[in-house]
């Protein structure tokens, strides 16, 4: 994946109201936007714009089903973002590992040291 | 919060006025964090972090020793880090005995504009994990075609 997309698969899942339409739509399966619209504290509006970032991005497809369009999530996509998360998670453990020795050292260094 | 994105913390030996000085010293945030740090850790100060040939704005929300301090950073912004274009980080730092710290880091994601702030609370009240849910029913989802 290029950098480009990362960045847009980031800002995708960073909004809560489109990780909200994207729990909607992990837990039912597929949804219309207007099924979604119902169950979201947003407009109707809001919810086609949050379904055009997130097919863009990936994380959903479409299909027509007589005069309904139906969207559902791509579980591989969901799960590559899913990762990410994991891999941010992982990277503040890292930093606070790393603040925890140096404070434990500079500390451990000023007992050893009073007079300072 | 309703865009919660990472909480996590560390139990820290040494007193909470060593960990607010590793935390929030330039010098030394360049050390655990990013590169290249030009800060002044001040409440509506900007700044720059870089990592490596990447970096981005900073700005300073709440500093309040030896308690408080948090930031806003984008690094893929257009202007400066403001409500609803960047991620909030912020630090906590609590006294568990006179030489033991506990050291939180809550990352939150862009706050959405278009919700009722009443809606707000009741997805943060909902959503105390916040990613944890879609986690969790991918999981069903995917068990469940599994099964199919």
């Amino acid at each position: 994946m290029t950098e480009q997309a990362d960045d847009e698969l980031w800002s995708a899942i960073a909004d809560p109201s489109r990780r909200r339409v994207l729990d909607l739509l992990v837990g039912n399966g597929e949804a219309s936007a207007s099924w979604l619209a119902g169950r979201v504290p947003f407009s109707r509006q809001a919810v086609s714009k949050h379904l055009v970032v997130l097919e863009r991005v990936g994380l959903i497809t479409r299909r027509k089903q007589g005069r309904e369009v139906l969207y559902q999530v791509e579980a591989d996509r969901l799960d590559q973002a899913s990762r990410a998360m994991a891999e941010l998670a992982a990277q503040w453990d890292r930093r606070l590992g790393a603040i925890k020795r140096l404070a434990e050292s500079a500390h451990a260094e000023a007992k050893r040291r009073p007079e300072l | 919060m309703p865009s919660l994105l990472i909480d996590r913390d560390v139990l820290i030996e040494a007193p909470v006025e060593v960990v607010w000085r590793t935390l929030t010293e330039p010098a030394q945030m360049a050390q655990w964090f990013a590169d290249r740090v030009d800060l002044v850790v001040e409440p509506g100060a900007r700044g720059y972090m870089g990592f490596g040939d990447q970096g981005g704005p900073v700005v300073v929300e709440v500093v309040d020793p030896p308690t408080r301090f948090s930031f806003r950073w984008n690094d893929n912004v257009n202007g400066q880090p403001a409500v609803g274009n960047s991620m909030l980080v912020e630090f906590t730092l609590t006294a568990e005995g006179p030489e033991r710290t506990r050291l939180r880091v809550v990352e939150s994601g862009h706050e959405s504009l278009d919700w009722p702030a009443a809606e707000k609370q009741r997805y943060a009240d909902d959503h105390r994990g916040g990613w944890g849910t879609i986690l969790d029913r991918l999981a069903t989802l995917a068990a469940k075609r599994q099964r199919e």
